[in-house]
């Protein structure tokens, strides 16, 4: 009985986060993304989301390329497949690695700081206050953040995939003995076009996940401090899932083809 | 009886938050160019009441009307174009604290009604002088000001586009008595000069006596008198009484009493 009750109420609360999702989604689209477009905001919030993220991006990139070499070395050679690893390290980082490890990382940074932002403003009336100025808070908060994500995370993306095979690259030619130019030589003629905009279209899709579920829970927070806390955690936990989510349902969609 | 030339009308407007009712059913009406100030306890549905008429907060039931025009069910564009005839003054001034002064005073210029820059900037730095801020304070950022500081410059926001409706929340709350009576006088003067019709908010008497062409009480979400300025203190009405003497015994029982 009790069991079911609570079970219950959790689906229940799902439904109604669901649904004020889809409303908000609603909102951002037809409201966000329609002009009045503030150029100014864009490129603003392009800089906080983009630049400010180049290090943390740049250095997961790095280091997970690298462990990725000694790992793939480590596992072809039980086949003598030692040559595959320039080849996987690009693979996994341009198709998988690089969008999925720059989002989470984003998500971590730029969406709890858009939830904090944003539920700020709202606990402390700034967005009434917006809104009594004639400005819709949709046009000037939410549609920014929304364009400057989608742009901007393909950028870091292809940034990140550079530096992934770079971090590769390294270990490859100086712990694990490779040859230099047969390594970028291998990595440049197995790599196709394709594998690089499957993950920058996947990067596009996160970014997008993740300046929503920022501006979400930011505009849905209430009662001060506490509210804003936990709406900047929802943000962060809730892009996570979304971005691994949407990943596998994009890489069986790309996939396919 | 002068509800032919009242310019903001509201009828039966009830707002409730999940069980809790905090308008029980409002009726009010300010006639064109005049200020009526709104007095009432802490926590009696004051400022929901104005939240209401600006749209932030929509009514559970019944009708608010402007220069005769329903506005409670205007939405987007049509909604957004009659925002642009008000300006609010927020209890907690609701500056927005990413952007310098100037720009806060500026804000409703420059987005809402696309004034150049410059020409908006030269406006902020005339309103901040009226409230009693020189031009260098256009320069610093919300955080770095002090609360009456603030309360100033949202004033300043408020009337930056010579609106023709204002509402002040508590406009003179947490200044010292000189500026509020700088700030009284420069409410009294939208009013006069400018010809706005105002609904100003507050618990300070003086205050309310200096503006106030009307004055409402409200208590419990309903508006329990209603009368001229200098009507107030022979009312009759045991709420005001009780209101402007500043009495603990009455009708008004506090929450702590209570207990
Ligand atoms: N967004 C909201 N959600 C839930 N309850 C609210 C909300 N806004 C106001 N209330 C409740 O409505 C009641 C009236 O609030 P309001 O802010 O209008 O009071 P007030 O008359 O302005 O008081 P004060 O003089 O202290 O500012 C309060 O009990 C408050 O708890
Ligand atoms: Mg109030």
């Amino acid at each position: 009985m009790n069991f079911l009750a609570n079970l219950g109420r959790v689906v229940l609360a799902l439904l109604t986060e669901i649904g004020g999702i889809v409303i908000f989604l609603k909102d951002a689209l037809l409201q966000g993304l329609t002009p009045t477009i503030y150029l100014r905001q864009i490129l603003e919030q392009m800089l906080r989301i983009g630049y400010n993220s180049l290090p943390v991006v740049g250095l997961t990139a790095f280091f997970t390329g690298g462990a990725l070499a000694l790992q793939i070395y480590l596992g072809g050679s039980r086949f003598n497949a030692e040559s595959l690893v320039s080849t996987i390290v690009a693979l996994g980082i341009t198709r998988e690695l690089g969008p999925v490890l720059a989002g989470l990382m984003v998500a971590g940074r730029v969406g709890a700081s858009i939830a904090a932002e944003l539920g700020t403003m709202r606990v402390t009336e700034q967005i009434d206050a917006l809104t009594t100025l004639a400005t819709n808070p949709f046009k000037y908060l939410v549609g920014p953040r929304l364009i400057a994500g989608v742009i901007t995370l393909p950028i870091l993306v292809g940034i990140a995939d550079t530096i992934g095979i770079m971090g590769g690259y390294i270990v490859g030619t100086r712990s694990l003995g490779f040859n230099s130019y047969a390594y970028i030589k291998n990595t440049a003629d197995f790599l196709e076009l394709d594998d690089v905009t499957s993950g920058l279209i996947k990067a596009a899709v996160f970014g997008f996940i993740i300046t929503l579920m920022g501006c979400y829970h930011g505009f849905h927070s209430k009662g001060g401090a506490q509210g804003v806390g936990r709406a900047t955690t929802n943000a962060v936990v809730s892009s996570a899932i979304l971005i691994l989510a949407a990943n596998f349902a994009l890489t069986s969609l790309l996939f396919s083809k | 009886m002068m509800d032919e030339k009242a310019h903001i009308v509201l009828k039966d407007v009830r707002k409730a938050f999940g069980p809790k009712n905090v308008l029980n059913g409002i009726n009010l009406a300010v006639p064109k160019g005049r200020s009526l100030v709104v007095i009432g306890g802490s926590g009696t549905g004051k400022s929901v009441m104005i939240k209401t008429i600006l749209g932030i907060l929509p009514p559970d039931s019944g009708s608010i009307t402007i220069g005769g025009e329903e506005v409670t069910r205007l939405r987007g564009k049509e909604r957004d174009e009659l925002l642009l005839r008000f300006g609010m003054l927020f209890q907690g001034s609701a500056l927005f604290d990413s952007l310098p002064v100037w720009q806060n005073v500026a804000f409703g210029l420059i987005q809402g009604r696309n004034t150049p820059r410059k020409e908006a900037r030269d406006v902020a730095i005339e309103k901040l002088r009226q409230v009693g801020l020189g031009p260098e304070v256009g320069e610093l950022y919300p955080a770095e000001l002090s609360g009456g500081m603030q309360k100033r410059v949202g004033l300043a926001r408020a009337i930056a586009a010579d609106p023709e409706i204002i509402f002040f929340d508590e406009p003179t709350t947490g200044l010292d008595p000189i500026m509020a009576d700088v700030i009284n006088n420069l409410i009294v003067d939208c009013v006069k000069r400018l010809g706005a019709t105002t609904i100003s908010i507050t618990h300070d008497m003086v205050s309310a006596r200096k503006i106030a062409d009307r004055i409402a009480m409200i208590h419990k979400g309903e508006i329990v008198w209603q009368g001229p300025a200098r009507a107030v203190d022979t009312s009759g009405n045991p709420y005001v009484d009780q209101f402007i003497h500043g009495r603990a015994e009455g009708p008004i029982q506090m929450e702590i009493l209570k207990a």
